[in-house]
């Protein structure tokens, strides 16, 4: 991945379902939005062009670790060329939530390989900050447990057939994507939030970190200034 | 917008030392490879036919797997962009005309990987002999030529499994044209339309087809091709096949 060069910022919050990322997320677009800075949030998996395959294949359990990874690096190329530069590009806010490391964690974690993943997804820009919330399995499987009962099917892992127990399998895989998400905090900088605390402190925490990130005359950005 | 990047990484073949060609290895991945799914030491072979549009690949396969049959030889075939799971989107994505060159490429490895998971591996593992119609050369000759960073195209094909034997179907734009034309017209896709280089077909349809045989020959050493001069007869070529799968058949 290479740094970008446009004017705008692109923040990227990242960790495993149940972590309060997209909560997170969701308060820093607020707070962003209140400053006066012009934001736009994108979600992993949300191009419109590659969801039917993913329906048809998950319906059919049909997706294997190279294929999932594969579809979601198609998604992912689409929403970076369509959703992700474009807003950078007009000197915008760009708030992703999940972005390749997504992939570098999960897609490793299902046996595909390593360096691959990473080679694949060469061609994404480098974010401007990837905050990393960290959370231990119990954390998040209470906290997904009280929202939804219910686990996804992938995010549980229960295609790689460990486990026919949901809970059980998403222990087992999620513990293997922490892992991963560990290696990467090195690897990739990422900036970690431990996630167990409050919601507000948390806020806090990432509002005072994304802060000196923000160039003061974005505030002002006007026709005048684009060439 | 962001290309691959330019960084530099090892070709296919030789995943972390070596030199380029030299570390192919018939029969396994060309580079990292699935690490959930070892290859080595299964008994089947796989056999590209690789060429532009309306060299005569659909024909030369028929025949070949006639004959391999009659010798004895459980033959399974397979083509490019026939994957249940991603043929749909793919044709979607072709009328809709709204891919651009990077969803392209890898729409096409993803439906790549699904055939390789499902049907090429396991007929190997079977021990039949696969004839492919198409292999990863047509998508490494076409995102090639719209300009995607090669080194990237080559470690992102490395999940794939080097054919023992490949042949290229070699054909000259004129004969090519010729055909074509014969045959069914010039399609958008073919022409490489999506490329804009002007409204006209046949000028487009040329210019595009030489940028194709061009990409070949540039891999033709790299990925051990066994060229054939697909401009002769039907049975002259088939012959010369045969000849060709019948000595690496033999030798084992």
């Amino acid at each position: 991945m290479k740094p970008h060069e446009y004017p705008g910022k692109l923040f990227v919050v990242e960790g495993i379902d149940g972590s309060g990322k997209t909560t997170q997320l969701a308060l820093l677009a607020k707070w962003l939005t209140s400053e006066g800075h012009r934001v736009f949030v994108t979600e992993w998996n949300s191009s419109a062009l590659v969801k039917a395959a993913t329906k048809t294949g998950k319906k059919k359990n049909a997706l294997t670790p190279m294929t999932f990874s594969l579809l979601h690096a198609t998604d992912f190329a689409d929403r970076l060329l369509y959703k992700i530069i474009p807003p950078l590009k007009a000197g915008m806010i760009v708030l992703a939530d999940r972005y390749a490391y997504t992939a570098f964690a999960r897609d490793t974690a299902r046996g595909v390989d390593r360096q691959w993943v990473r080679e694949l997804y060469s061609f994404a820009v480098r974010p401007d900050l990837a905050l990393y919330f960290r959370v231990p399995i119990d954390v998040s499987l209470d906290r997904l447990i009280a929202r939804r009962v219910k686990l996804k099917f992938y995010e549980a892992g229960m295609d790689l057939g460990w486990s026919s127990n949901p809970v059980e399998s998403f222990r087992m895989f999620q513990g293997r994507v922490l892992d991963e998400y560990d290696r990467l905090v090195d690897e990739y900088g990422l900036q970690v939030i431990e996630a167990r605390g409050s919601i507000t402190d948390q806020q806090r925490l990432v509002r005072t970190v994304i802060a000196p990130l923000l160039a003061p005359r974005e505030l002002e950005v006007g026709d005048e200034q684009s060439v | 917008m962001s290309s691959p990047s330019d960084d530099a990484r090892p070709p296919i073949g030789a995943p972390d030392d070596g030199d380029s060609a030299a570390g192919i290895q018939p029969g396994r991945y060309y580079g990292r490879g699935i690490p959930y799914l070892p290859i080595n030491g299964y008994p089947g072979k796989l056999i590209a036919i690789e060429g532009t549009d309306g060299v005569g690949r659909s024909t030369q396969i028929q025949l070949l797997r006639e004959w391999l049959e009659v010798q004895g030889y459980g033959v399974v075939e397979t083509g490019w962009t026939r994957s249940p799971l991603m043929q749909p989107t793919i044709e979607l994505a072709k009328s809709s005309n709204t891919l651009n060159k990077l969803t392209f490429v890898l729409l096409y490895a993803t439906d790549f990987a699904d055939r390789l998971e499902k049907e090429i591996i396991p007929a190997l593992k079977a021990g039949f002999v696969v004839l492919s119609d198409r292999y990863i050369f047509t998508a490494l000759a076409r995102a090639g030529v719209r300009g995607v960073d090669r080194p990237w195209l080559r470690s992102l094909y490395g999940f794939a499994i080097a054919p023992h034997l490949v042949f290229y179907l070699k054909v000259d734009v004129k004969t090519l044209i010729g055909r074509v034309l014969a045959a069914r017209g010039m399609d958008f896709w073919e022409s490489g339309m999506d490329l804009k280089h002007g409204d006209d077909i046949y000028d487009s349809f040329r210019d595009y087809q030489n940028k194709l045989l061009r990409e070949y020959a540039s891999m033709a050493d790299e990925f051990h091709f066994r060229t054939v001069d697909a401009r002769r007869p039907v049975d002259y070529i088939q012959e010369e096949l045969r000849r060709q799968v019948a000595a690496f058949l033999e030798a084992r």
